[in-house]
């Protein structure tokens, strides 16, 4: 194995081309339990951890621009105001060391139906943005970049460069089940934003498909029946009939399985138990801040 | 870096502390420090790596096994099989009943098969996987429950039937006004100790081999290896590195043999330390269960019978599953006063993985049914919870279901009533998510959540029972070592983290009367210490201890009795002096020893226990009894099912706390356990295969699941046993479950016949 | 390949690491630095807290070859001049030390959070220390420790 350690941006993605054995690693919160377990033996490690365009997040524009390599910890203490539901995720990611490490980017690369960070950055309608050395880089719509159990649309010789996200124009929630208080893998998990600005509802489901999707019929059931009921303007109460017909749909958008985390049936029924609370929650936000 | 092993270092202490003191541990700062030398942390020159090749398959015949294309991978140097194995190719605690390696057949999945030595661990774990097996994969018994059908595939031969304890009493056709019943089911938990299955064998210049390793029994360990190694004991020596919990884990070998084998084979030191997922292919588990449950009683709620099936899985290998069956049997309807009895437990063979001790050994299961039917019962004749389990409570002088005595205290009812006087947590503040179930998950703000309280009252005999010769060794000495007085003291009890130097220590202290007292390595060089577990060693460990001290200050004085000129029984030993009868000082230890030492070895007995009956389960089988109670309080999102529990308090009788502190740190500890069991931890297997062999899919209680636990301490003294103390260890691990099962079904009114629970059984989903 | 890391403030320069290793690997079975328990491998229990650049991590999932060039600090690094650290001291002190395979780690932890907040509230405590197992416990005598550890700091 060979432990290839690029200082910029533009050595990781020759690297990169040159090394299709190669696994990148950032804060190594995947790679090295794939490492310790015996699970994987690739040709070299590609550690992008010293990769300093990696590391920096800024916002332009309404958009913040995630390094790949920025760390949860940071997302949490720096971006609660502009990413509430990504930051809101990142809180129930791990531990705090595993924090301290993890990155949104990793779990891109890894995408795991199980990530925390993919349910908020589907509702936010967050876009992935990789790079090669070959091409040059070029934009993936979150929602277009999980393509299977653990697969995503980065091509062999590719790498996240960053992830762009929205910044909040209105209320945003996240809730992931775990069948312990702390420090566990989501048997489910719903991300939701509200987008008073362009009167349009977001969602994000985790762990509960083969990928993390968007609940797209929910997303425009909820903004119709806010349209033709005058909600977006008047900001009254969010009917709890409407509430519920919502995460309803939310449920119907998962396609769960049996696993020893959980039963499909249970993921299905705490999605909609997950999205009505969280919507309702977001509505009030919503009202309180009018 | 020191060129020799790094091994245990020898613990000791000025801390003052007698007993009834909160002496501090003497390895304590070596632990916050970061210095203590657990097995895992061992390092030798020249030192080798050794792994396990594990079977995939959980039965399968081996046709062959070719290592040919391991051997071959530079850096190794040793791949052993069973053909390798000198002595005898069997090991176990009770029957030597498995394989060091396999040969003909695997049982299990994850059965070791064969071993390889490199001077990397990595190197070690790729020449593994150049091991070819050849397997004729075979139909596997997976369901404890069909084992026993004539059509079932035979683990071993006879038969998967590993023993069937059956006890009758009393009228055998007992009619009551009142009959509740149920069926419950008890997932496989492990012992999730921290320190992962570790030691270092040291080939030794005589032909033999020196051992270090973490293990709770020292000394049956060494029988078991000598017996594969084709050794005798002076050849095979043991020592105890730090051990990073046990709680039964440990009573079977792991590394062990293998160790030695590899250590004999290279003539190199051979470390081998498993990572997670090998522990839990590395050690036994506490048994599954599958329990149905009748009780019958008056209309006024006292009990007429009891009346129990009971089926624990013991998975392939035999371990100690005969005398989990004997608990479950004989204490398995709880320490309530039963008129009649019919009880029938088997313990039974699977291609599972093997089950053996975990702290409450068989009782644990059994509790969570018969709690979960005192609940029922009480609802059924319209009385309260605690009240009817204080009406039908053991009390001190009653027979319990084997027809035995409980000759000293049973405050059942008292424990009872001391944890329903406890004040109630206040509500939960919805503000702050992490004092709401789902925690950080942020799945409610106060939705869904009801409040649910349980109790739950438990008993479990301390010490090993039916008939069983236990015994502890102590030696101790006494000198004056640069003009102070010292004792040492050299048992090979284990110290698993639970606290028993400190005791040794505070003993020493208080029957010699000196300050400084030097724990000796635990090691082979001195006789056996029996088992740390059946929450035994302060009983008996302390009580040979005791025995020790005793048995030098008797020496002591009759060697000052001949300096003086005085009949010993007149003297006294205070510290460094020697009083005479009115206390007046007459000659120093100092005087009296010179440059001797006194040294003295007991080997001390509880009273004995005997064999039950085989028709009736009747016998004196049990040498003490130790009971507790919790009332737990949890916040359940009915909704989504998922649970906080808000409060854990629990009472228990320790007879005599030696030390305060690590009394309530043992029952701190235990209830966590028991909790866990009830709401998270569940090793599950599917076909014979363990789906979630590691720290990410088999959960364990973090300190947001925990939570505060008012601890009640009551000091009934035993008067059998050694200043009066009682097992403290387990009990907690057995009350502590039940009690938050039945607040979870208090919370939501469902049956949950089955632990641990899930989300799903709440929601129904 | 080699690795240099400053480990406690002492340059540790260690060669023919294995690429696959971990910093925790490294640590224990290269450096001599055993305090940082192997526990689980994963992340899953904290044992293996360490600073790496002043951040708590979990030294089992940094490759080796991250923590080149970088500095350590790790629990034998915590007491000065035989003086334990005020968070060891009340571990000891409290009875949070059982079995103490999940000392080093949650001392870290513990460490760290004290430095970040000085007079943490039990739930802060709580969520800090979660991703830190302990099976001996259950916990109570390591909240108590922290309370006295902060207790003590605030009052030198």
């Amino acid at each position: 194995m060979d432990f290839l350690q690029p200082t910029s941006w533009s050595e990781a993605l020759d690297l990169r081309a040159e090394r299709p054995d190669a696994l990148p690693i950032a804060g190594g919160t995947d790679v090295m339990v794939e490492l310790n377990f015996d699970r994987r033996r690739p040709g070299a490690l590609l550690d992008l951890g010293r990769v300093p365009e990696l590391s920096e997040w800024e916002a332009d524009d309404g958009v913040v621009r995630l390094g790949a390599g920025v760390p949860y910890a940071r997302v949490i203490d720096q971006l609660g105001a502009q990413l509430p539901g990504l930051a809101m995720a990142a809180r129930t990611v791990g531990s705090p060391q595993i924090r301290m490490r993890g990155t949104v980017g990793g779990n891109l690369g890894s995408a795991s139906p199980a990530g925390d960070a993919h349910p908020p950055l589907l509702a936010a309608g967050a876009v992935v943005e990789v790079a090669s050395a070959a091409r040059g880089s070029r934009d993936i719509p979150a929602a277009d970049f999980y393509t299977g159990v653990k697969r995503n649309a980065l091509e062999p010789d590719e790498l996240i460069a960053a992830v762009r996200v929205p910044a909040a124009t209105g209320p945003q929630q996240f809730s992931k089940i775990g069948t312990r208080n702390a420090m566990v893998i989501a048997v489910s998990a719903f991300a939701c934003a509200l987008h008073p600005d362009r009167r349009a509802v977001g969602t994000g489901i985790g762990s509960a498909a083969p990928t993390p999707r968007r609940a797209a019929d929910a997303e425009a059931f909820l903004a119709g029946e806010l349209q033709s009921a005058g909600l977006w303007e008047s900001r009254a109460e969010l009917p709890e009939t409407l509430a519920r017909a919502f995460g309803e749909r939310v449920a119907a958008a998962a396609s769960p399985i049996d696993d020893v985390r959980g039963s499909a049936a249970y993921r299905r029924h705490s999605l909609s138990v997950m999205a009505r609370r969280a919507v309702t929650w977001a509505w009030s936000d919503l009202r309180e801040a009018a | 870096m020191s060129t020799e092993a790094t091994t245990t270092p020898t613990t000791t202490t000025t801390t003052h502390g007698r007993i009834g003191d909160s002496a501090l541990r003497p390895d304590g700062t070596l632990k916050v420090t970061g210095e203590f030398a657990y097995a895992s942390d061992l390092w030798h020159d020249e030192m080798v790596w050794g792994v396990t090749l594990r079977s995939p398959h959980p039965h399968a015949r081996i046709r062959r096994i070719d290592i040919t294309d391991a051997l071959t991978v530079p850096g190794v140097t040793a791949v052993l099989t069973a053909d390798d194995v000198p002595g005898e190719n069997a090991f176990g605690l009770e029957h030597a009943d498995q394989p060091v390696l396999a040969s003909e057949f695997v049982r299990y999945e994850g059965e070791p098969v064969a071993l390889v030595a490199a001077d990397h661990p990595e190197t070690a774990r790729r020449a593994a996987k150049r091991i070819q097996v050849d397997y004729e994969v075979l139909p596997a018994v997976t369901d404890a429950r069909r084992a026993m059908d004539p059509d079932a595939p035979a683990v071993h031969r006879p038969g998967n039937l590993v023993r069937h304890l059956k006890l009758r009493r009393g009228e055998q056709s007992p009619a009551a006004p009142v009959v509740v019943s149920l069926d419950f089911e008890v997932g496989m938990q492990d012992q999730a100790f921290l320190g992962p299955e570790s030691g270092l064998a040291v080939p030794a210049e005589d032909g033999g081999v020196d051992l270090y390793v973490a293990t709770q029994w020292l000394h049956v360990d060494q029988r078991q290896i000598c017996l594969a190694l084709g050794m005798p004991p002076e050849k095979v020596r043991l020592v105890l590195a730090g051990v990073g919990g046990a709680f039964g884990g440990r009573e079977d070998l792991s590394v062990h043999v293998h160790a030695c084998l590899l250590a004999l084979r290279t003539g190199k030191p051979v470390k081998m330390s498993y990572g997670r997922e090998e522990s839990f292919y590395g050690h036994v588990h506490r048994h599954p269960a599958y329990l149905t449950y009748e009780f019958g009683a008056e209309r006024d709620g006292r009990l007429v019978y009891g009346r129990t099936s009971v089926v624990l899985d013991g998975g392939a290998y035999a371990s100690s599953t005969a005398a989990v069956v004997g608990n479950a049997g004989t204490l398995g309807l709880g320490p309530y006063r039963f008129p009649s009895v019919s009880v029938d437990v088997y313990g039974v063979f699977t291609n599972n993985p093997p089950c053996g001790a975990m702290r409450g050994f068989g009782c644990v299961q059994a509790a969570f049914a018969h709690e979960a039917l005192m609940d029922e019962l009480a609802d059924a004749v319209g009385i309260d919870r605690v009240a009817i389990r204080q009406l039908n409570g053991m009390r001190e002088g009653d027979l319990n279901i084997t027809g035995q005595v409980i000759d000293s205290a049973a405050p059942v009812g008292e424990l009872l009533q001391i944890v329903a006087d406890l004040p109630l947590p206040p509500p939960s503040d919805p503000s702050d998510i992490r004092a709401l179930p789902g925690a950080v998950g942020n799945t409610t703000h106060g939705e869904g959540v009801v409040r649910g309280v349980g109790y739950a009252v438990t008993y479990k005999n301390v010490g090993f029972s039916e008939g069983f010769d236990d015994y502890a060794t102590a030696r101790v000495r006494l000198e004056m070592t640069g003009g102070e007085a010292v004792a040492t003291v050299h048992t090979a009890s284990a110290e698993v983290g639970q606290g028993l130097i400190t005791v040794e220590q505070q003993i020493c202290r208080t029957e010699l009367g000196v300050e400084r007292v030097v724990v000796h390595p635990k090691d082979t060089s001195v006789g056996s210490g029996g088992s740390t577990s059946a929450s035994r060693q302060t009983y008996m460990t302390g009580g040979a201890v005791k025995a020790a001290c005793e048995a030098v200050r008797t020496a002591v004085l009759d060697r000052a009795a001949g300096v003086l000129g005085r009949p010993a029984g007149e003297l006294r030993l205070d510290g460094e002096k020697i009083a005479g009868a009115s206390g007046e000082v007459l000659t120093g230890l100092a005087e009296v020893l010179g440059d001797d030492a006194v040294e003295e070895t007991v080997e001390w007995r509880h009273r004995p226990t005997h064999a039950i009956d085989p028709e009736t389960g009747q016998g004196d089988a049990h040498v003490q009894f130790a009971f507790s109670a919790h009332r737990a309080v949890v916040d359940v999102d009915v909704e989504l099912g998922l649970v906080k529990v808000v409060a854990l308090d629990t009472a228990q009788d320790v007879g005599k706390a030696i030390n305060p502190d690590a009394v309530v740190g043992q029952i701190h500890g235990g209830s966590a356990q028991g909790m866990g069991l009830a709401l998270m931890e569940e090793i599950v297997v599917t076909d014979g295969h363990v789906r979630n062999p590691s720290f990410t899919d088999y959960l364990i209680p973090t300190i947001l699941d925990m939570p505060p636990m008012q601890v009640k301490v009551l000091e009934y003294a035993d008067p059998h046993a050694p200043y009066g103390v009682r097992g403290v260890g387990e009990p907690p691990t057995i009350s502590s479950g039940p009690a938050v099962a039945a607040a979870v079904r208090a919370a939501t009114g469902r049956a949950l016949r089955r632990v641990p629970i899930r989300p799903e059984h709440i929601t129904g989903t | 390949m080699r690795v240099t890391t400053t480990v406690n403030g002492t340059e540790h320069e260690v060669d023919d690491v294995w690429e696959g290793e971990s910093l925790l690997y490294v640590l224990r079975e290269r450096m001599g630095l055993p305090g940082a328990k192997n526990a689980c491998e994963q992340g899953e229990c904290g044992s293996c807290t360490v600073y790496l650049d002043g951040e708590p991590v979990c030294a089992c999932l940094v490759a080796a070859g991250q923590a080149n060039g970088r500095e350590v600090t790790t629990v034998e690094g915590l007491a000065h001049g035989g003086e334990l650290h005020p968070v060891q001291e009340a571990f000891v002190e409290c009875g949070a030390v059982q079995c103490g395979f999940c000392t080093p780690g949650l001392v870290v932890a513990a460490h760290d959070l004290l430095a970040r907040v000085p007079r943490p509230s039990d739930l802060e405590i709580r969520e800090a220390l979660a991703g830190n197992l302990c099976r001996c416990t259950g916990y109570e005598k390591i909240l108590d420790a922290v309370r006295l550890a902060a207790d003590r700091q605030a009052a030198r």
